[in-house]
C-alpha cells in the first residue's frame, strides 16, 4: 500500500513511438520541475504503454481532469507545471487541435480519433502502468483466470470461447474455441500453449503495442488457454527487435509469479502453469506456426507440411495451441463478461473488435480498435483524419505481404474476415497502409514481393524460385523493360505458387500482385506498352522535368537543390534541366517558389 | 494466489489509487491557486485538503483553478458535489478545511458561515 495519496497523476506514454519522439527526456524534465516546486509528494508520474495516437506523441494525460496533451517537449514542462498543476489552468497550446474545426479539445473522449473506437483489447493501454501488476489488478485484472479456475470446467471455458465467436487475430481467422477443443481432445501427458508475437508485416505494430502497454492481459489469456487444453507450460515467441515488449513481459511474468498467479496450484485448483519467453531472431517465416515451433526447439526456422496440426503434434511433438497476441488479449474479457456480451459486438460471422495499425499517407498515424463491421471510410476518414492535404485516396493495403488492396469503390464495405476476402484482400494481422495517387501500384507489388522473396526460407521450390522469377518480371516492368505477355506470365506463376507452396508465406506471397492486377491492371499496361509510370514513381519511366522559361524568375533555388547538378543557367534570367543528367527525383519542382517546374 | 476472494481483497487495496483516473462523477474540491491564492496560503490549504481526504478515506477529485477576481477573499475553495451547485468558501484558515470536508463533502450540508458564493449547476 502506498503511503501517499497523490492529488494528480501524470501519465506519460513511453511506448516505442512516444519514446522515439522524446518521452524519456521529457519525463526527466518533469521530475526535476516537480522536485524544484516541491510538488513531488502531490503529483505522481506514471509511465504507460501506447495510447495509439502515435502521430501526436509524446502524449501526456493529466488526471483527475483527464486533460490530453500532445507533442509535449521538455521545453514545455515548466509551463505545464506552473499553469496546470499549480494554477489549474489548461495549457491551451498543447491541446489536440481537431484538424477540420481547428478547435482545441481538452478531453480524450471528445477527440474524433477516440470517439469512434471501441476499446476492449486496448482498454488499459495508456491508462495503466504496464510495469505494475497492481494497476492491472485494480481494473479487474486476473479475475477471469480466477473465475475460470474456481468455477468453470475446461469444457466450460472452451464452450464460452466457442460461443463468443472469437476468431484468430493473426490473420487466418480460424475459430479460436475450435482450435482449443482440438488441443484439449488430444491425449498426452504433456501439452503446450504458445503466443505468436512474431509480428513481421511491414507497417504492423498492434502486437508490440499491446505487449508494451498491457502485458498482463496477454499472460492472463494464455493461462486460461493453458487450463482449457490441459497445458502446464507456455512460450511467448517475441521478436528480438521488440526490446521494450520483452522487458515489460519479463517484468510482468516475475510479478505474476510473486503473486502466485503463475506457478503451482493456482487459485487452489491444483492447476500449475509456467511461462517462458523465447526471443525470435527476426525471420518473417517464423511467424508461420510450424516454423515458429522449430525455432523454439532450437532448429532452423522452417515450416513443415501440415497435417499433423500443432493441436495433435506441435512443440516437441506434443499437442500445442498457438494463438496470436491479440487473440489472447480478447480472452479475459470473454471469460469475465461472458460469450453473450462479447458476441453482441461485431458482425454475424466476425465477432468482437479488431485492432488496426494505420500508416502511410494518413493524418492520424496510430493504433485503432474498432468493432468488426466498421467501414473502411470510418476508419480512414473519421478516425484517421483522412489523407494529407492535397492527396487523393487511391487504395489501402491490408494484410501486409499476404494481403491485397482495397480501392475507393469499396470504402463503404463493412470490414470483417469474409468481406475482405470477398474483395481479394484479407484481414491479416491488421496493418493498414493508406496510399494516395502518388503511389505506383506496380512499385507497391514489387516492394511486397521483394519482401517475401527475401524472407522465403528456401525449403520449397515454388516459393524459393517462383517468387524470385515474379520479382524479376516486376523489376523489369518498373525499369521500362516489360514485354507483351508479362502480365499473363505473372498471373500464371502467381496461381501456381498459391497452389503449390508449402506454407502460408509462399501461398499468400503472390496476393499483392494479383490484387493490384485486379484493380490497377491499366498501370501495369501503361508501364509495359506506353513506357510510362502514371504516378511518376518508377524512375526509369518518369517523364523528364522541364522548366517553363516564361515563369522562371532565375532565382537559382532549383540549381542549388539539384542533387546531381543537372540544372544550369544564369541568375536573374532563366535555368534549364539537362535530361541526360536528371534522375527525375522531383526535388527542383518541390523547391521552385513560382511553380515553373513540372513533369512533361 | 489461493482464491478469487484473495484476489478481490488485493484489488480493493490497490483500487483506491486508480480512482484518480476514473472520470466519472465524484465530489470535486477546487482550490484557487492564482498568485493571490498562493500568497494567501492556498498551497497549505491544498495540502490540508489532501491530508484530510486521506485520513477520512474520502474519494474526491482535487483540482485547482486560477484567480477568479475575489482576491480579497483568498484562499478560496469550491466544493462541487455531483449534481449539486458549486459552493465557494472564502477567507479560509487551515482548520476550516476539516469542517468543510466533514460537513459538506461527507454529510452534504453546506457550511453556511464560510460560504461566500453559489454557482448554479
Amino acid at each position: 500500500m502506498k503511503d501517499i495519496i497523490y492529488r494528480s497523476h501524470i501519465l506519460i506514454c513511453t511506448g516505442t513511438g512516444c519514446t522515439s519522439s522524446g518521452a524519456k527526456k521529457m519525463r526527466i524534465a518533469l521530475e526535476d520541475e516537480l522536485a524544484e516546486r516541491n510538488l513531488n509528494k502531490e503529483v505522481k508520474i506514471i509511465e504507460t504503454g501506447c495510447h495509439g495516437f502515435c502521430e501526436k506523441g509524446p502524449i501526456v494525460v493529466v488526471y483527475p481532469e483527464g486533460v490530453f496533451y500532445c507533442e509535449v517537449k521538455s521545453e514545455d514542462i515548466p509551463e505545464l507545471v506552473e499553469e496546470h498543476l499549480l494554477k489549474g489552468r489548461i495549457v491551451e497550446r498543447l491541446l489536440f487541435k481537431e484538424p477540420v474545426t481547428e478547435e482545441n479539445i481538452p478531453s480524450y473522449h471528445d477527440i474524433q480519433f477516440y470517439k469512434k473506437q471501441e476499446r476492449i483489447v486496448l482498454s488499459n493501454c495508456g491508462k495503466i502502468d504496464p510495469e505494475n501488476i497492481d494497476e492491472y489488478i485494480a481494473l479487474g485484472g486476473y479475475e477471469a483466470v480466477g473465475k475460470a479456475l474456481s468455477s468453470m470446467s475446461q469444457k466450460d471455458v472452451i464452450a464460452e470461447v466457442k460461443n463468443s465467436g472469437l476468431r484468430g487475430r493473426g490473420g487466418g481467422g480460424f475459430p479460436t474455441g475450435l482450435k482449443w477443443q482440438f488441443a484439449h481432445e488430444a491425449v498426452s501427458n504433456k501439452k503446450y500453449v504458445i503466443c505468436n508475437a512474431d509480428e513481421g508485416d511491414p507497417g504492423a505494430f498492434m502486437d508490440r503495442s499491446l505487449l508494451e502497454g498491457d502485458p498482463h492481459r496477454v499472460i492472463e489469456g494464455m493461462i486460461i488457454a493453458g487450463y482449457a487444453i490441459g497445458a502446464d507450460e507456455g512460450y511467448l515467441y517475441v521478436r528480438a527487435e521488440y526490446p521494450l515488449a520483452i522487458k515489460r513481459l519479463e517484468k510482468a511474468i516475475s510479478q505474476a509469479e510473486d503473486y502466485g498467479l503463475l506457478g503451482d496450484d493456482l487459485f487452489s485448483s491444483g492447476y500449475n502453469f509456467k511461462l517462458h519467453i523465447k526471443k525470435g531472431a527476426g525471420a518473417f517465416v517464423c511467424g508461420e506456426e510450424t516454423a515458429l515451433m522449430a525455432s523454439i526447439e532450437g532448429k532452423r526456422g522452417m515450416p513443415r507440411p501440415r497435417p499433423p496440426y500443432p493441436a495433435n503434434s506441435g512443440l516437441w511433438g506434443k499437442p500445442t495451441n498457438i494463438n496470436n497476441v491479440e487473440t489472447y488479449g480478447n480472452i479475459p474479457y470473454i471469460i469475465k463478461n461472458g460469450a453473450e456480451e462479447y458476441s453482441k459486438i461485431g458482425t454475424e460471422n466476425s465477432k468482437g473488435t479488431k485492432v488496426f495499425a494505420l500508416t502511410g499517407k494518413i493524418n492520424n498515424t496510430g493504433l485503432v480498435e474498432v468493432p468488426m463491421g466498421t467501414t473502411l471510410r470510418e476508419v480512414i476518414y473519421d478516425i484517421g483524419g483522412g489523407l494529407g492535404e492535397g492527396m487523393k485516396y487511391k487504395a489501402v493495403q491490408t494484410g501486409g505481404p499476404s494481403g491485397g488492396c482495397i480501392t475507393s469503390e469499396h470504402l463503404d464495405l463493412p470490414i470483417d474476415y469474409d468481406s475482405l476476402l470477398g474483395v481479394g484482400a484479407m484481414m491479416g494481422s491488421g496493418g493498414m497502409v493508406v496510399m494516395d495517387d502518388g503511389t505506383c501500384m506496380v512499385d507497391v507489388a514489387r516492394f511486397f514481393l521483394n519482401f517475401t522473396q527475401s524472407e522465403s526460407c528456401g525449403k520449397c521450390t515454388p516459393c524459393r524460385e517462383g517468387t524470385k522469377r515474379m520479382l524479376e518480371i516486376l523489376e523489369r516492368i518498373c525499369e521500362g523493360e516489360g514485354e507483351d505477355g508479362d502480365i499473363a506470365l505473372l498471373e500464371d506463376l502467381a496461381h501456381h505458387i498459391k497452389d503449390t507452396a508449402l506454407c502460408g508465406l509462399g501461398q499468400t506471397a503472390p496476393n499483392p500482385v494479383l490484387s493490384t492486377l485486379k484493380y490497377f491492371r491499366h498501370e501495369y499496361e501503361a508501364h509495359i506498352f506506353d513506357h510510362k509510370c502514371p504516378a511518376g514513381v518508377c524512375k526509369d519511366l518518369a517523364s523528364a522535368y522541364l522548366i517553363d522559361k516564361e515563369t522562371c524568375v532565375g532565382c537559382s533555388i532549383c540549381a542549388k537543390a539539384c542533387p546531381v547538378d543537372a540544372i544550369t543557367g544564369t541568375p536573374k534570367e532563366s535555368y534549364q534541366i539537362d535530361d541526360d543528367i536528371c534522375i527525375s527525383c522531383g526535388v527542383c519542382a518541390s523547391k521552385c517558389p513560382v511553380s515553373a517546374i513540372s513533369q512533361g | 494466489m489461493k482464491s478469487l476472494e484473495e484476489l478481490r481483497q488485493l484489488r480493493d487495496k490497490v483500487e483506491k489509487e486508480m480512482k484518480m483516473r476514473d472520470e466519472s462523477n465524484r465530489p470535486e474540491i477546487i482550490i484557487g491557486m492564482g498568485t493571490c491564492g498562493i500568497a494567501a496560503g492556498a498551497r497549505e490549504i491544498l495540502q490540508a485538503v489532501l491530508a484530510e481526504l486521506e485520513k477520512r478515506d474520502v474519494d474526491a477529485k482535487v483540482t485547482q483553478t486560477g484567480c477568479i477576481g475575489m482576491c480579497e477573499r483568498e484562499p478560496l475553495l469550491d466544493v462541487k458535489m455531483p449534481g449539486k451547485d458549486r459552493i465557494t468558501y472564502g477567507n479560509l484558515k487551515l482548520n476550516d478545511v476539516k469542517r468543510i470536508i466533514t460537513e459538506h463533502v461527507i454529510n452534504e450540508n453546506i457550511v453556511q458561515e464560510l460560504a461566500i458564493a453559489r454557482m448554479d449547476n
